[in-house]
C-alpha cells in the first residue's frame, strides 16, 4: 500500500488559494472552516515564501494519540481520519497538532467546539465510502473513486503535491536537481520526521 | 528643436545602457542568482521562534501559523506525566487515608456528647458548601474521565457508549463549572474572616493538629488544617475556573500556546485539588466523630466544639461574635422542635 502523503513546493507556490477555494467547494465545508489555507511567510519580503498547509496525515500522529475517546484512526495508505460520531469537541487534538488542522464548528456549549472537522485527503470517514451519511459529515471520497485530493490535482502551478510519499518526494528531488534551488518539503520533518535532502 | 533633443536624449542613453550590458561576460549557470539563497527557511525559523506564522487572505487570522511543533511537549504532559502526577496524587491519597484510618480509626469525641448543640455553620453557608462540593464532585469525575478513560474505561465501555458518556460529562463540565465558580466565590468572601493564619495554628501545627494520640491543641472558628483547605479550595479553584475559562472559550484570550499552559495548569491543580479533597472528604465523614453535622444539620455538639474548636466556643458562649446571628447553645430538643 502507498504511504499518501502531502507535498508542497513552496517554491512554486503563488498564494492563488484555489486549494483552499477548491476544498471548501468539494467537500462543501461549513463556514468559519477551512480544511487548508496557504501561508504567505516574510510576506513583502525577500525570501518570501508561501506554504499550502492542511493536515499533513502525520506518521504517529499527536492529534490521535492524545484523543481522549480514540476516535482517530489510520487508513491502509497513512491517511488519519477520525469519526464525528465519536469526536465531543474537547479540543485536545488543536492542542497538540504541529499545523492547526483541527477545527471545530461553533455549536458546542456557548458558541465553543462542536464536533472537529479536519482534511480528510479526499478520503471520507468511517461510514460506507460515497455514501450520503459520509459526504454530510466529512466531504467527497474522491480516493475510494481511485482520484487523487482536489486540492493537489487543481493546483495550477503543481507545487501542491499529493499521493504516494516516495512517488512525490522523488518528484521533488528532481525538480529541485534541475532547477537547483528548492526551499525544502514544509512539515515533512515534523509529520514525518524525514526529510527530503535535495 | 529642443523637444527633438528630449525625446533623443533617453534613446541613446538606453542604447549606451544595453551596449553596456551586451559587453559584460554573460554570467554562467553557476553564477546564477539562487533564489532560494535568502528565502526563508523552515529548520532556521523554527530554531527561531519554535513556531512558524505568516500571513493568510482567508478571514481566519489564527490560520496564520503555519507549524507549532509545541504540542509534542503537550503531548507528552498529557499521555505521560499527567497520567503519573494524577496517579500518584489520588491513589498515594487513598493509601495515606486508608493507612491512617486503620492505624488511628476514627477520631472519636473523648468526652461523648453533651446533648447540647452550637450553631457552627448557618443555612446559607451550607447550601455555598454542597453547591460546590456537588460541583466538584460531577467536574472531578467528568474530568479524570478525560485523562484517565480512555486507558480503564473505554475498554470496558466499548467506542460507542463511552463516547457518548464522555460527551455528556463534557457538557456537564463546562455547564456546571459556573456554579463551581461562584461557589468558590461565596466560600472565599463568606469565610475569609476566619482564615487568615495567626499565633494559634502555629501551636495547631506543631501539635500536629492532634491528629495523633490524643491531643487536642486550642483553635477558634477554623483550626490550620481547614484554613489550609480553606485555601486549597480558594486558589486552586480559582485556578482551575481561570485555566479551565480559557480552555472552553478558545482564542479570547491567547492562542494555542497559552491553552497548553493553561490546560498544563488546569489538570495538575485539578488532580492535586481532588487529592485534598479526599482528604477533606474523609475528616469530615468517616475519619472524625462528629464532624459531618457542621455541614448536615449545621450543628455541632458542644464537647465536638470544645474538644476541636476550644478559642471558637468559647468566643461563642461569651456572645462576642458579631457574624454569627445564632451564637447562644441550645437545647437539642429545643433546636428539633
Amino acid at each position: 500500500m502507498a504511504r499518501m502523503k502531502f507535498l508542497c513546493d513552496a517554491d512554486r507556490c503563488i498564494e492563488c488559494n484555489a486549494c483552499v477555494t477548491a476544498c471548501k467547494n468539494e467537500h462543501e465545508v461549513p463556514w468559519g472552516i477551512n480544511r487548508r489555507r496557504v501561508v504567505t511567510i516574510a510576506d513583502g519580503k525577500p525570501g518570501e515564501r508561501s506554504v499550502s498547509m492542511a493536515c499533513m496525515h502525520c506518521t504517529d500522529a499527536p492529534c490521535a494519540a492524545v484523543c481522549p475517546v480514540n476516535c482517530f484512526y489510520t487508513t491502509a495508505d497513512g491517511v488519519v481520519l477520525h469519526s464525528k460520531d465519536l469526536c465531543i469537541g474537547c479540543g485536545y487534538c488543536f492542542y497538540a497538532c504541529p499545523f492547526g488542522a483541527p477545527q471545530y464548528p461553533k455549536v458546542g456549549n456557548f458558541g465553543s467546539r462542536g464536533k472537529m472537522d479536519k482534511c480528510t485527503y479526499c478520503a471520507g470517514g468511517p461510514e460506507a465510502d460515497g455514501s450520503k451519511e459520509e459526504y454530510e459529515k466529512y466531504g467527497a471520497n474522491r480516493l475510494a473513486e481511485g482520484k487523487l485530493p482536489l486540492c493537489a490535482e487543481m493546483c495550477s502551478t503543481k507545487s501542491l503535491l499529493a499521493g504516494d510519499g516516495e512517488i512525490i518526494a522523488q518528484i521533488y528531488k528532481e525538480r529541485v536537481l534541475k532547477r537547483g534551488y528548492g526551499s525544502g518539503a514544509w512539515g515533512w520533518k515534523t509529520a514525518y520526521r524525514e526529510t527530503i535532502e535535495s | 528643436m529642443s523637444s527633438f533633443a528630449r525625446f533623443i536624449r533617453p534613446a541613446i542613453g538606453a542604447w549606451a545602457l544595453l551596449l553596456l550590458i551586451m559587453a559584460a561576460p554573460v554570467p554562467s549557470p553557476a553564477q546564477q542568482v539562487n533564489p532560494t539563497a535568502s528565502s526563508v527557511n523552515e529548520r532556521q525559523l523554527l530554531q527561531e521562534m519554535d513556531r512558524i506564522q505568516g500571513r493568510v487572505s482567508i478571514p481566519d487570522q489564527r490560520s496564520s501559523v503555519l507549524m507549532q511543533p509545541a504540542g509534542r511537549e503537550w503531548r507528552e504532559f498529557r499521555n505521560v506525566a499527567l497520567l503519573w502526577i494524577g496517579a500518584v496524587a489520588i491513589l498515594g491519597m487513598l493509601a495515606v487515608l486508608v493507612i491512617f484510618y486503620l492505624t488511628r480509626g476514627m477520631v472519636r469525641l473523648e468526652s461523648g456528647r453533651s446533648g447540647r448543640t452550637i450553631v457552627r455553620f448557618n443555612a446559607f453557608e451550607r447550601f455555598a458548601h454542597w453547591m460546590t462540593a456537588t460541583c466538584f464532585i460531577v467536574l472531578a469525575i467528568s474530568g479524570l474521565n478525560i485523562t484517565f478513560g480512555r486507558p480503564l474505561l473505554l475498554p470496558l465501555m466499548g467506542f460507542d457508549a463511552f463516547s457518548e458518556w464522555s460527551q455528556w460529562a463534557k457538557f456537564a463540565h463546562n455547564y456546571l463549572s459556573f456554579p463551581f465558580t461562584i461557589g468558590v466565590v461565596l466560600i472565599f468572601l463568606m469565610w475569609i474572616g476566619g482564615n487568615i493564619p495567626n499565633k494559634v495554628d502555629l501551636e495547631w501545627v506543631k501539635r500536629g493538629g492532634g491528629l495523633f494520640g490524643h491531643d487536642h491543641p486550642p483553635a477558634r472558628r477554623f483550626n490550620a488544617g481547614q484554613k489550609g483547605i480553606y485555601w486549597i479550595v480558594v486558589i486552586g479553584g480559582g485556578l482551575v475556573a481561570a485555566t479551565g475559562y480559557q480552555l472552553m472559550f478558545p482564542f479570547y484570550l491567547t492562542g494555542i500556546e497559552g491553552m497548553q499552559i493553561a490546560q498544563i495548569i488546569h489538570a495538575v491543580v485539578a488532580v492535586l485539588f481532588i487529592a485534598a479533597m479526599l482528604a477533606h472528604i474523609y475528616i469530615g465523614t468517616i475519619g472524625m466523630e462528629g464532624a459531618f453535622e457542621a455541614m448536615g444539620s449545621g450543628e455541632v455538639d458542644v464537647n465536638w466544639a470544645r474538644e476541636h474548636h476550644s478559642l471558637w466556643l468559647d468566643q461563642e458562649l461569651a456572645g462576642s461574635s458579631p457574624n454569627d446571628s445564632q451564637p447562644r447553645p441550645r437545647q437539642a430538643a429545643s433546636a428539633a422542635e
